[in-house]
């Protein structure tokens, strides 16, 4: 017999949740050692990098488009603009350039 | 700052969370919906999740009946990488603050969440982190409610230009760091190779996405840390050198 569906969304979201809660709750003092502090500092950098390269060109319906919108979003970050501002004019390119009729 | 500014910051910075949320939802939703879950069974899923990559898996999982132990081996071995997102954010919690909240606060670590409350200077407040967690969970489930009951509301363009939203965000993210700093610089433009590489050469395509950034993270985070060792005031020592 399958199990019912809720069974499975309970496995899922306890599994989730354990590997989101046991690292937050084990680590409770500031970690003092320098390489995990570094390590540590380091991680957020490399997670995002891997992240959104190369995915963000498979993201939207067409590569051009989404090149486009990837070109827009690292000159926009580079100006300091905000996070929503990125967000929004990336998806803003990718949106213009779908309307075009040869893509 | 009191509770409720903190928690009012939190809601402003999701907004682009929410935006990438609610397309990416939106999918998911409809897909959902072609797997035969209802409403109510994909909101759930959703609202219990608050993970994209697991739930789309799951849904694969779900409608081939495979057993639970698969499930449970495949969510974690997808989510895994939030393990490491929960020790960095560990770090950014003040030692002060009251324990329960960590139970809270596990609820909310998603990759995007994660990506903008390490992007706040300082320690981290638990209110501001429940005022992301909010508005993005709004649009998570919202979206995913939205796509079960009307695949065709949002239009598809719209759809496509909103889901590199949430890329764009990591983009706003990482990039302005890099400016004065050479090392992170030159760790993102790593980063990205070798995530190219993993994603296109022989064999190396054949790790799972989840495994992949893990594998990357690692390494590169651990290599970093031992060329380039941060001061305690968290920039880059002997910057000049490198």
């Amino acid at each position: 017999m399958k199990p019912s569906v809720y069974a499975y969304i309970a496995v899922m979201a306890a599994v989730t949740y354990l590997i989101r809660l046991l690292p937050l709750t084990l680590i409770r003092r500031e970690i003092k050692n320098k390489f995990i502090r570094s390590f540590l500092y380091y991680v957020p950098f490399v997670t995002l990098s891997v992240m959104v390269f190369p995915a963000i060109l498979t993201a939207t319906s067409s590569k051009c488009a989404s090149a486009a919108g990837f070109a827009a979003a690292l000159i926009l970050a580079y100006c300091r603009r905000s996070l929503i501002t990125v967000a929004l004019c990336a998806s803003a390119v990718v949106f213009l350039i779908e309307l075009l009729p040869v893509i | 700052m009191k509770r409720h500014a903190y928690f009012a910051a939190g809601v402003g910075a999701g907004i682009p969370i929410f935006l990438g949320y609610l397309a990416v939802s939106f999918t998911f939703g409809i897909m959902a919906k072609n797997c035969g879950l209802s409403v109510f069974q994909a909101v759930v899923l959703s609202a219990s999740n608050l993970t994209s990559a697991g739930q789309f898996s799951g849904l694969t999982l779900i409608t081939a009946g495979a057993p639970l132990a698969e499930m449970a081996a495949t969510q974690f071995v997808i989510n895994l990488r939030y393990c490491l997102m929960s020790c960095s954010l560990s770090q950014k919690i003040d030692e002060k603050t009251p324990f329960f909240h960590r139970f809270f606060m596990a609820y909310g670590v998603t990759d995007e969440i994660f990506g903008v409350s390490v992007s706040r200077e300082g320690r981290l407040s638990p209110f501001y982190f429940y005022g992301l967690v909010t508005i993005s969970a709004l649009g998570w489930v919202g979206g995913t409610f939205l796509g079960v009951v009307s695949g065709s509301l949002l239009p598809a363009r719209i759809v496509s230009a909103l889901s590199i939203a949430l890329y764009g965000m990591f983009i706003a993210i990482i990039i302005p760091p890099a400016r004065s700093s050479k090392v992170v610089a030159g760790i993102i433009m790593i980063s990205m190779l070798l995530s190219l590489l993993f994603t296109a050469a022989p064999l190396l395509k054949e790790i799972s996405s989840g495994f992949r950034i893990i594998i990357l993270t690692v390494v590169i985070s651990g290599a970093a840390a031992f060329f380039f060792p941060i001061a305690d005031d968290g920039g880059v020592e002997q910057e000049e050198l490198s």
